[in-house]
């Protein structure tokens, strides 16, 4: 083997391993004993998979369209417009996708109680515009603006110019991020479950109820083949979509390419301000909740904070719970980032190689890095308990089960994020360096580092967050010593009195400020003169 | 500018140092025991305080979802259990778990204080812990301002008058949603409860999810301020809710309550045995007893254990509850909550 070679085996092991130890492993164990029962087959062609599979897909599909249609124009405005406010945007927009499902479930349905899918699809797609818009706007941002300059100069409409242009340029990111989105739909539990009363189901609901109410793990073992077999389609698909769209890109720092909007530009600023009002909705209507009370206002709920709730509901203070939340995001994303960044690389020099059979290589660990979004965090969650006590110490009764679990799903956003700007980078800038004289290492140090720093924060940012909002995996997990907030919220929030109601959504105004404070900081590291040249 | 890079690289670094949960180790000495137990668990510290001065064993608690995700997990871990004592596995489950040999043979010295009225196996291996009573709740306020009498009965739901006012749970999802259909088949039998529930879907009984969004959102008598004054809830549900002036603002209907009984048993397998009987004896014992109203609303198993004195207008213990024999329960709950799904169209 090369020294070329060797580097990346090396190189490989670390995301394949934790992959293998903390995804497949398990969860080829909880399918292992669906499958020793028998019985599968008899599941699989039951017409009730088959219905709950379409609409799973179908309900997916339309959540991913509505967050793509309301994302495009606030990347836009993230990416290109100079304007009083935008960074303070930046921030909002992220701050629904920490909001735990309970508690936007809930939200939604007081503001309209009986939508059906329709009120499904609008909070999946409320959770997920912050993915489309800051994973497009992230490329926009660099994008270089001279080519639909020069588009407008030779008479074309700005319209035109989006769409021939940029648009292409685009399309990797946002391809990018309806991948994610449409995992994200497809496992989403806590929205389908309240809101879709009990009529409406998806697998994931089903394999939840299979597996942690019927202990039925046969049919759990079917329902979950149908659901891995989905996302392998839908991921199959993200890929060939962007293979015709690769290419190489200018890309510029934002500074360049920002500036005041003009003429019919404004509409586009517009519609991403009315996305942005949509998606204050439910949070501002759950800030009132906060401080309301039978007999009018009150911040009964923020001082219940530094206590455990109402009779001890929680082993906790509220504030001891948001410590929680950010010491185990801190762990999950520095774990997430390591091996998310190695494997971004691997990815691409996989990519780049000559090799047919590197390059399928590259296809295929691509997907198996996006699975963990789309498998069913009980089945995950089941799986460890079946498994991880051969690990030596016990590691199920270990703190750092949550930040494991959170970094699984952490990884794939990663990837997604920094995978999209390491491959644009145009190969001869490279070249160029090594023909002048530049050691590999600082070909590295002055071209991929300076040109990936901002995305990768970014997706350092971007994981944070989910790591901070993680509720699936982390409920099951989580020790109740150490629960994080969404935890603490749903605790809360399972309880009869007034109290422990006002407190929960007390705590979700602190867990929006928590991430609002986090994402602000990473910006602030990802604008700073790092990554800008 | 490297300068300032080094320097904001150390200062994350410092941050994220004392920032993670890693060092942290979970403490699985002989004196540790893990009582593995539902989401609904809690316990003044004072109290397990107390209890490790006693006996110089400190309780870890280790949560799993609701009694069905526990019993589950207690399954699916038996060959090497999680914890070593479990609590919190009720009557609907309790057949599962005996018969997937999840507990361990222990006969507490505190088990003949009242828990074993509430026995449900010749082996000792499930210890009563406490009772959570599943009942019809009612916003008083809402029917007086209404001028309609509150109903009393499982009967009543289906006249006319309570039309489109009552909110239940699904029974696959919530398991007060359960225990609310396992009543109206103590109730009604086997052969009718499908048609009464028939009735109660042609009078607009409406279904949700769970238990926060029915008591929390729909329910008029909570501060959600829903629409429905009649909810499935918890017979200590009104507990919770008393109002200035020192009333309960609603009440549960004590001829619609069905028993659910949790158990607490030493998890077979376990290396720490010895210490985890002790557990179960801490649970039934006066002290921890006490505490079970006020921090779990559920009512204590053990006899002569004084209820807050709230509760005792506004949360009577109902005296004559429906149940249903665990195996009778172990047999058809998967049969029943397929039908009744079809029943209800969902």
């Amino acid at each position: 083997m090369s020294r070329t070679g060797l580097g990346l085996a090396a190189l490989a092991v670390l995301p394949l391993g934790f992959l293998v130890v903390f995804f497949a492993w398990p969860v080829g164990a909880i399918l292992r004993l669906g499958f020793v029962d028998g019985g599968v087959l008899d599941a699989l062609t039951e017409g009730e998979t088959w219905r709950l599979a379409w609409f799973t897909v179908a309900q997916a599909a339309g959540s991913t369209l509505l967050a793509v249609v309301a994302g495009m124009p606030v990347a836009y405005l993230l990416a290109r417009v100079r304007l009083p406010g935008v960074g303070i945007m930046r921030t909002l927009v992220l701050v629904p996708f920490v909001l735990p499902t309970v508690v936007v479930g809930l939200a939604f349905r007081a503001l309209w109680t009986d939508g059906g899918w329709a009120s499904i699809i609008l909070a999946n797609a409320f959770f997920n515009v912050a993915v489309v818009g800051r994973t497009v706007a992230g490329l926009w941002a660099l994008l270089d603006s001279r080519a639909e300059d020069a588009a407008r100069a030779l008479g074309a409409s700005r319209w035109r110019a989006f769409r021939s242009v940029t648009l292409p340029a685009l399309m990797p990111a946002i391809t990018s991020a309806a991948a994610v989105v449409f995992l994200f739909c497809a496992t989403s539990f806590g929205v389908v479950l309240i809101l879709g009363g009990a009529r409406y189901r998806t697998l994931e609901t089903e394999i939840y109820l299979r597996t942690e109410n019927l202990l039925d793990l046969t049919g759990a073992a079917a329902l979950s083949l149908v659901q891995i077999a989905a996302v392998l389609a839908a991921l199959l698909l993200g890929a060939a979509a962007r293979r015709r769209r690769e290419s190489a890109l200018r890309l510029r720092s934002r500074r360049e390419t920002a500036r005041r909007p003009a003429g019919g530009e404004w509409l586009v600023v517009g519609a991403a301000l009315a996305v942005l009002g949509l998606l204050l909705t439910p949070i501002v209507a759950l800030l009132m909740r906060s401080v309301s009370t039978g007999d009018g206002w009150s911040l009964d709920g923020y001082r219940a904070l530094s206590s455990t709730g109402n009779d001890g509901t929680l082993q906790v203070s509220g504030w001891e719970a948001a410590l929680n939340s950010l010491r185990t995001a801190t762990d999950a994303t520095v774990l997430a980032m390591i091996i998310g960044v190695a494997a971004s690389v691997l990815l691409v020099a996989l990519r780049r190689s000559p090799g047919r059979l590197a390059r399928g290589m590259g296809e295929s660990m691509d997907a198996a890095l996006m699975l963990p979004l789309g498998v069913s965090a009980v089945t995950v969650g089941f799986g460890y308990l079946v498994t991880l006590d051969a690990l030596p110490g016990d590691l199920r009764r270990s703190p750092l089960l949550v930040p494991l679990a959170q970094a699984l799903v952490v990884i794939p956003l990663v990837v997604r994020t920094v995978l999209p700007v390491v491959r644009s980078i145009d190969d001869r800038l490279r070249q160029a360096a090594a023909t002048l004289g530049a050691s590999p290492g600082r070909v590295w140090r002055e071209i991929d580092v300076p040109l990936t720093a901002r995305a990768v924060i970014a997706a350092a940012g971007f994981g944070y967050v989910v790591a901070l909002g993680e509720f699936g995996a982390t409920s099951f997990l989580a020790r109740p010593q150490t629960p994080t907030l969404p935890v603490a919220i749903a605790a809360l929030i399972a309880r009869p009195g007034q109290l422990n109601n006002q407190m929960a959504y007390a705590a979700c105004a602190l867990l929006m400020l928590v991430t609002a404070a986090a994402v602000i900081v990473i910006d602030r590291l990802a604008s700073g003169r790092v990554g800008e040249f | 500018m490297r300068f300032r890079t080094g320097v904001l690289v150390g200062l994350v670094a410092a941050l994220t140092a004392g920032c993670t949960l890693a060092g942290n180790t979970g403490n699985n000495g002989p004196s540790t025991v893990t009582l593995v137990t539902h989401d609904s668990f809690a316990a003044p510290q004072q109290v397990l305080d107390a209890f490790k001065q006693q006996t110089g064993i400190t309780i870890n608690v280790v949560k799993k979802g609701d009694a069905g995700a526990l019993t589950n997990t207690l399954v699916l871990t038996k060959a090497n259990p999680i914890g070593d004592a479990a609590f919190g596995v009720d009557s609907t489950f309790a057949s599962r778990a005996l018969s997937e040999g999840v507990f361990a043979p222990y006969t507490s010295p505190e088990a003949d204080r009242g828990p074993q009225r509430y026995a449900v196996d010749s082996e000792h291996r499930l210890s009563a812990v406490d009772l959570g009573d599943v009942c019809v709740n009612v916003d008083t306020t809402w029917f007086a301002g209404h001028g309609i009498p509150e109903p009393a009965t499982y009967d009543d739901l289906v006249k006319p008058e309570y039309r489109d006012l009552l909110v239940v749970e699904n029974p696959a999802t919530s398991s007060p949603g359960l225990a609310f259909l396992l009543g109206t088949i103590a109730r009604y039998g086997e052969q009718n409860w499908q048609s009464y529930w028939t009735q109660l879907r042609d009078n607009g009984v409406r279904a949700v999810a769970g238990w926060e969004e029915a008591y929390g959102q729909d329910f008029s008598g909570s501060s959600g301020k829903g629409p429905r004054p009649i909810v499935v809830s918890y017979a200590s549900s009104p507990a919770a809710e008393i109002g200035d002036n020192g009333k309960p603002r609603t009440k549960a209907l004590l001829d619609t309550c069905f028993r659910q009984v949790e158990y607490a048993g030493v998890l077979a397998g376990s290396p720490n045995a010895a210490n985890a009987q002790k557990v179960i004896d801490f649970l039934l014992s006066q002290q921890f007893q006490a505490t079970v109203a006020d921090n779990m609303y559920v009512y204590p198993a053990r006899e002569g254990v004084a209820l807050p004195t709230s509760w005792t207008t506004a949360a009577p213990l109902p005296q004559n509850p429906a149940s249903l024999p665990a195996e009778t329960v172990g047999a058809g709950r998967e049969r029943w909550i397929e039908q009744w799904r079809s029943l209800l169209g969902q």
